[in-house]
């Protein structure tokens, strides 16, 4: 056999091992989970009858959105004070900036190694106890904010690096200040990039539960204050699964957990059409 | 006659003195220049030779350099580039195209109005008629007037070019830096920047870099050899390439290296 035909099979093989194993566990979970899909499992109340994911559901956009809230903004704001103006700008120049700099990178590639279970502990002993919010949907927001804002600023920080240098020459070449040029044409061409690291971010609250489960808590009801307790699907799925009694419910939770992490992905790729000046 | 002429145009940029660094290595070496305004003035010499470094000077596009480093002085009608002027409002009188057509990634008409949205202009009728003017002053508007809203990269290489020259004098400069902006495009659009070039020396002072001696002989005026970071021979085109004083300038003009 050739080297060439080796090569190929090897190739093949492991396409074909990353198509099946995602097919696998998709059919696994659609088969297992599907045929429990009952309107009770979407009553507003929970109840260990209904065993209904709904407020977990609610619980879970709560989560997304008051997380990346924080995230995101801080994330971007601080890649690009790391890009643009401490890499490109004149502070390049300051050696105290530089050792900054790298302190940063250096705390931001940590916590983004960092298992998600010390961020729960983390949160719990600051934000459920230190400050005395009890386990509620702030705490577990801010916890989800902090673990993900690695993600958004590195994510952001290679997207902006990616952005050709010569854009932000013609933008300086016209007239325009440092502000000007980040806002209106780096960012802008950022900004799929950018998305990416949003998504992953998502992906990771949605998909989390240690560190929720110690600072969100597990109440399956939707909140009616930032200081309630609140279950996300994976906790509920979690939940259910540990208890042993409703592993059917659990695999229909999967089924939507996966409708919902597919509906959030063609969502952002949809808002990032529309903020994109041009296609 | 013709000499007549040549003396009446008023000095534009006036270079004395002016030693460049990057770190430790000395990339210019006491150029004294002046460029008039109407002409094209353009920079030959061999890669590294620091033709590019002088032009970047000019818009002062090497402050972004982090170790860059100059002595002497730039004036630009009279005034010091590096004292007298913002650096943005030096950038709006000094345009400049690069080498590789870099037209951002928005339509075409929002790349030609950027400019102008710096200075303040928000009126819509009022950009919509620069946008006109500027793409038929590149001579490009009548391959995009439909299609204004059409992204900028669609363009070919030769029309994003012209774009980026219709960008540029959208802020409606004196001064147009051009930084080698044919060598990246096919012999038809060259000729087509060619072209426009001379007409655009009727309203602004051009100053090219080119490592293509063809064509500073197709359509400078005067034209500058560098060499080693050394300004060593600079006056007419046709001076230069039929009777160059220094034995180097000859070598070069006829090919032997570079």
């Amino acid at each position: 056999m050739s080297k060439s035909v080796i090569l190929r099979s090897l190739v093949y093989l492991a396409t074909g091992l990353t198509f099946f194993s995602l097919i696998g566990i998709v059919l696994y979970v659609l088969i297992g989970g599907i045929p429990y899909l009952s309107p009770e499992l979407f009553s507003w109340n929970y109840n260990s009858e209904n065993v209904s994911l709904m407020p977990s559901l609610v619980n879970t956009f709560l989560t997304v959105i008051l997380s990346l809230v924080i995230s995101v903004p801080i994330g971007i704001l601080a890649a690009v004070f790391l890009i643009e103006y401490a890499d490109l700008g004149v502070a390049a120049k300051s050696k105290i900036v530089r050792c900054f700099v790298s302190v940063i990178r250096i705390a931001a590639d940590t916590l983004a190694g960092i298992p998600s279970i010390v961020y729960g502990l983390f949160g719990m002993l600051i934000f459920v106890t230190f400050f005395h919010w009890g386990y509620s949907l702030l705490a577990g927001g801010l916890t989800m904010a902090i673990m993900t804002l690695p993600v958004i600023q590195r994510t952001t920080e290679e997207a902006l690096i990616s952005v050709p240098m010569n854009y932000r020459e013609g933008a300086f070449a016209l007239g325009a200040g440092k502000l000007r040029t980040v806002t209106h044409v780096v960012l802008p061409t950022a900004i799929p990039g950018i998305l990416s690291g949003v998504i992953l971010a998502i992906g990771r609250v949605v998909g989390e539960t240690a560190a929720l489960i110690f600072t969100a808590g597990t109440v399956a009801q939707i909140p009616t204050s930032v200081f309630d307790s609140s279950r996300t699907l994976s906790v509920h799925m979690y939940n259910l699964s540990v208890e042993g009694l409703h592993t059917h419910e659990a695999m229909a939770t999967g089924v939507v957990l996966l409708i919902v992490v597919v509906i959030i992905n063609w969502l952002s790729e949809l808002v990032a059409n529309k903020i994109r000046p041009v296609k | 006659m013709e000499n007549l002429t040549q003396e009446n145009k008023n000095i534009r940029i006036n270079i004395e003195d002016l030693n460049v660094y990057y770190g430790q290595k000395k990339a210019l070496n006491a150029i004294n220049m002046e460029i008039k305004e109407n002409e094209i003035t353009a920079f030959i010499g061999p890669s590294g030779c620091g033709k590019s470094t002088l032009l970047k000077c000019l818009n002062r596009m090497n402050d972004l350099v982090p170790d860059f480093n100059m002595s002497g002085k730039i004036t630009l009608d009279g005034e010091d580039i590096n004292k007298k002027y913002n650096i943005n409002d030096l950038r709006k009188k000094v345009g400049m195209v690069f080498q590789k057509p870099n037209p951002f990634e928005m339509s075409i008409y929002d790349n030609i109005a950027f400019g102008p949205r710096v200075t303040g202009i928000k009126n819509k009728d009022e950009l919509d008629k620069i946008v006109e003017e500027s793409l038929k002053a590149a001579s490009i508007w009548n391959d995009v007037k439909d299609n204004l809203k059409k992204s900028a990269l669609a363009l070919s290489g030769g029309q994003q070019q012209r774009l980026c020259i219709a960008r540029a004098i959208a802020v409606k400069p004196e001064v147009l830096l051009m930084d080698e902006p044919t060598s990246a495009l096919d012999p038809i659009s060259t000729e087509a920047i060619e072209r426009l070039c001379e007409e655009l020396k009727e309203k602004y002072t051009i100053v090219i870099v080119t490592h293509n001696m063809q064509q500073a002989k197709r359509i400078a005026d005067k034209t500058a050899f560098f060499y080693i970071g050394e300004l060593v021979e600079f006056g007419e085109t046709h001076d230069i390439f039929k009777n160059p004083k220094e034995k180097a300038t000859h070598r070069y003009v006829k090919g032997k290296f570079g």
